[in-house]
C-alpha cells in the first residue's frame, strides 16, 4: 500500500502559540486530515497528489497553524476498489486518529467510505466522486458533497443538448456505481427534456478499446453518444469517436464528466467544441487565477481541476467549523458546517444544505478552438450559467432520510 | 447481422496488437526461457519514444516505427547484459520477478513525470479518414494496424522457424553448449533475440500511439492480457501465439457486442478452460 505520510508540523510556532490555548475538544490536540485518492491509475491527474497540495494550500490559507491547531495529514491511493479503500478507511479512523477524510474520486470507494465514516462519527468531504446517491439514499449526518454531482452533470449537459436539438441518446457507461447514477440522472434529464434514450452499453472501468462500444453506438443512430465515463475512458473514447467518425457521420459527442486535465491531455484539436458542465475554471476571476498558479507551482504544472477546488474549498470550510466549535467531534461539526454559510476564494459564496450537497452555480462551458487558445491551460469558454437554485437536485427529491 | 461483421473486425484488429506482443514475449520464452514481464513498459515505452520524437525532433510516425524499436530494443539489450544474464543459472522464477520489478519501476517513474492522463497523438495524415464497407466504417488507420502486424509477425515465424539464422537459434536452445562446440556465439545471438522481442514490444507501442493515448499506465493492462494470450497459445509457440492472439481479440470483440460486463475476463475464462484441458496451451510442441 502506497502510504505517504506527511508531518508538516510547525511545531516551534504553534508550540508557542498552544501553550495558553486549550483545545481539550480536539482529539489528542491534533486534526488529522487523510487524502484518499487514486494515486496510480485513471483518476490521478484530475484528482491525486493534487488534492493532497489542494488540501495543504487550504490549511496554509486557513491560517488555523498560526493560531496553536496542529494539523497532519495523511495520503493513500485507494487504487479504485472499494474493498482497498475500505480497509484504509477504517485503519485510518481506528487507529491513525484521523479525524476527516477527503477527496476519494471514484464513486464505488466513496459509497463504501461513506458508511464507514457514518459509524465511526468521523468527517468524509468529498470532492472527486460523482454520483448523487451520497447526498441521496445513502446521505449521512457525517458527510459533504462539495464539488459536482451526477444529478448536476445530466442536468447541465443533458438538458442542454436536449433542448438544442440533440432529443436521442445511446449512452456508453462505466460499469460501475458512478455510471450508474449518471446513466440514470442523465437519463431523467433527457426525458424531462423531451428527449428519448436509445440504448446503453456498459463498458468496463478502464477500458483501452471502445471501438466496438462506438459501432453499437454508431449502430443505434442516436444523435447524442452520451460518455457516462470519467479520466481515462472519456480521453479514449472521444479519441477513438473522432477516428471512427462519430460526428463526421452526423452524430455528437456529449462527455458528461470531463475534467480540466482531460482537454489537456486530448489536445484542443480532438476536444474542440465539447460541451461540458463545471462547477469550477481556474482562469474565471483573479483569485482564482492566483490560485491556479500556486497550485500549478506544487502539482507539476498541472492546472487545477474542480475536484482540486473542491477539496481546497471543503477543507477550508472544515476548518473554520472546527475553529468555531472548539471541537473536532465529525457528526458535530458537520452539523456546523451546514449551519455556517460557505465563503471561500475558488466558488464563492454558497451554503450547505440539509442533505449535505454543497450548493453553488454550475457553469455550461465549450472547449475552444485551437486557435481560440492563447495560452497552455486556456480551455474554456463559458456557455451559460446555472444559478446556484438550479444547478443541484431539489432537496425533496433526493430520498434522503435526513431531510424533514 | 451486420453488425456482427463489424464486431469481429474489430476483434481482428485489437487482436493484432495482442498477436504482436504476445509473438515477442513467446520469442524471448521460446529462446531464452525468461518471463519478460516488463514487455508491457517496453511496449509503452517505444510510445513514449514516438512522441518524443514527434514534440521534441519533429520527427513522424514513419520514422518513429523504426527508430522506436531500436531504441527501446537497445535498452532491452542493456537490461538483458546487465541484469537477466546473471540470473540465467537460476531458475525462470528469479527471471520473472526481476522484470516484474523493472516494469513497475519503469511504469512508476514514467507516471510520476507524466502523470496518468496520457499524451496527444495524432494518426499520421496519410493513414487519416476512413472508409465505408456497408456494414461498418473502417478507419484507415486500423487497416493499416492489421496489415502491418500481419507482415511484422509472419516475416518473424519465417525468419524463425524456416531459415538457417532460425535453425541456428532454435539449435542453441536446445543444446547450447554443441552449437557453440560449431563456432556461433550464442550469448551474441541470445542478447540479439532478447533485444528484437523487446523491439517488437516497442512496434506495437508505437502503432497503439495514435489510436489510445500515449499513457504510462498503457502496459501494465495488456501485459496482463498478452501472458493469457501466451499461456493459451502455449507457451513459446511462435505460430500459437500470433493464431491465439488474432482469434483471442475476435473472442473479446464478440463479448463486446453480446455481454460488454465481461469483456474484460473473457480471455482469461478461455484461459482456465484450456489450462484444464491442455494445460501445455492449445499449440504447444510438448506433451
Amino acid at each position: 500500500m502506497n502510504v505517504l505520510k506527511h508531518n508538516l508540523l510547525a511545531l516551534a510556532i504553534a508550540g508557542t502559540f498552544a501553550a495558553g490555548v486549550a483545545h481539550a475538544q480536539i482529539s489528542d490536540n491534533i486534526i488529522k486530515i487523510g487524502v484518499l485518492s487514486d494515486m496510480s491509475s485513471l483518476y490521478t491527474d484530475l484528482a491525486g497528489a493534487g488534492s493532497v497540495a489542494a488540501a495543504k494550500l487550504a490549511v496554509e490559507d486557513s491560517g488555523i497553524e498560526k493560531r496553536g491547531f496542529k494539523i497532519e495529514y495523511v495520503s493513500a491511493d485507494h487504487q479504485n476498489k472499494p474493498d482497498v479503500g475500505s480497509a484504509i478507511a477504517r485503519q485510518w479512523f481506528d487507529t491513525d486518529k484521523v479525524d476527516v477524510i477527503v477527496d476519494v474520486p471514484n464513486s464505488g470507494v466513496a459509497l463504501a467510505v461513506n458508511q464507514i465514516t457514518k459509524d465511526k462519527g468521523k468527517v468524509f468531504l468529498v470532492s472527486g466522486a460523482a454520483s448523487s446517491d451520497l447526498t441521496g439514499k445513502a446521505c449521512t449526518p457525517n458527510t459533504v458533497h462539495w464539488t459536482y454531482d451526477t444529478w448536476m452533470l445530466a442536468n447541465g449537459t443533458g438538458t442542454a443538448i436536449t433542448k438544442s436539438g440533440g432529443d436521442t441518446w445511446f449512452f456508453i457507461t462505466a460499469d460501475y456505481a458512478f455510471g450508474a447514477a449518471l446513466e440514470r440522472d442523465t437519463t431523467a434529464a433527457v426525458q424531462k427534456a423531451g428527449g428519448k434514450v436509445l440504448g446503453a452499453v456498459k463498458a468496463p472501468l478502464n477500458t483501452q478499446d471502445f471501438s466496438s462500444f462506438l459501432l453499437q453506438a454508431q449502430a443505434s443512430k442516436a444523435k447524442i453518444v452520451g460518455l457516462a465515463n470519467a479520466g481515462g475512458d472519456t480521453t479514449n473514447s472521444i479519441k477513438q469517436a473522432a477516428e471512427f467518425g462519430i460526428v463526421k457521420g452526423g452524430q455528437n459527442l456529449a462527455g458528461l464528466l470531463v475534467f480540466l486535465t482531460d482537454v489537456h491531455s486530448l489536445g484542443l484539436q480532438t476536444a474542440q467544441g465539447l460541451i461540458v458542465t463545471n462547477t469550477f475554471y481556474w482562469d474565471t476571476n483573479d483569485q482564482t487565477r492566483a490560485f491556479a498558479k500556486r497550485f500549478a507551482a506544487v502539482d507539476k504544472g498541472i492546472h487545477p481541476t474542480m475536484v482540486h477546488a473542491g477539496v481546497y474549498a471543503s477543507v477550508l470550510h472544515y476548518l473554520k467549523a472546527v475553529e468555531a466549535l472548539k471541537s473536532d467531534d465529525g457528526t458535530k461539526v458537520v452539523a456546523k458546517m451546514k449551519e455556517m454559510p460557505t465563503d471561500d476564494p475558488l466558488f464563492g459564496k454558497g451554503t450547505i444544505r440539509a442533505d449535505g450537497r454543497k450548493i453553488h452555480p454550475a457553469y455550461l462551458v465549450e472547449v475552444k478552438k485551437p486557435s481560440e487558445s492563447k495560452a497552455p491551460w486556456d480551455y474554456y469558454k463559458v456557455r451559460s450559467t446555472i444559478p446556484a437554485d438550479q444547478a443541484f437536485r431539489p432537496l425533496a427529491e433526493g430520498g434522503c432520510s435526513l431531510v424533514k | 447481422m451486420q453488425a456482427l461483421f463489424g464486431q469481429l473486425l474489430i476483434g481482428l484488429i485489437n487482436g493484432a496488437f495482442y498477436a504482436t506482443l504476445s509473438l515477442g514475449l513467446a520469442v524471448i520464452f521460446g529462446l531464452l526461457n525468461i518471463i519478460n514481464f516488463t514487455h508491457g513498459a517496453q511496449y509503452m515505452m517505444g510510445a513514449f519514444v514516438a512522441w518524443f520524437l514527434l514534440t521534441k525532433a519533429g520527427i513522424g510516425y514513419w520514422w518513429a516505427l523504426l527508430i522506436a524499436p531500436i531504441v527501446v530494443g537497445a535498452l532491452g539489450i542493456l537490461i538483458e547484459r546487465l541484469m537477466l544474464a546473471r540470473l540465467y543459472k537460476l531458475d525462470h522464477l528469479y527471471g520473472l520477478l526481476l522484470t516484474f520489478g523493472l516494469a513497475l519501476i519503469i511504469q512508476g517513474l514514467f507516471r510520476n513525470e507524466f502523470g496518468s492522463s496520457g499524451l496527444p497523438y495524432q494518426i499520421p495524415s496519410q493513414l487519416a479518414g476512413g472508409m465505408n464497407l456497408g456494414f461498418m466504417f473502417l478507419p484507415i488507420y486500423r487497416a493499416w494496424v492489421i496489415v502491418a502486424s500481419l507482415i511484422v509477425c509472419l516475416s518473424t515465424w519465417y525468419v524463425i522457424e524456416r531459415t538457417k539464422l532460425g535453425s541456428y537459434l532454435r539449435a542453441a536452445t536446445e543444446n547450447p553448449a554443441l552449437v557453440q562446440a560449431f563456432g556461433i556465439n550464442v550469448p551474441r545471438m541470445i542478447t540479439l533475440t532478447f533485444g528484437f522481442g523487446v523491439a517488437l514490444a516497442a512496434f506495437a507501442g508505437v502503432m497503439a500511439a495514435p489510436i489510445y493515448q500515449v499513457n504510462p499506465l498503457m502496459g501494465a493492462d495488456i501485459i496482463i492480457v498478452v501472458f493469457a494470450v501466451v499461456v493459451i497459445g502455449g507457451m513459446g509457440s511462435i505460430m500459437g501465439s500470433i493464431l491465439t492472439g488474432f482469434g483471442l481479440g475476435v473472442v473479446e470483440g464478440l463479448t463486446k457486442y453480446f455481454y460488454p460486463e465481461a469483456s474484460n475476463t473473457v480471455i482469461f475464462v478461455v484461459m482456465v478452460i484450456v489450462l484444464m484441458f491442455r494445460p501445455a496451451g492449445l499449440f504447444s510442441k510438448e506433451h
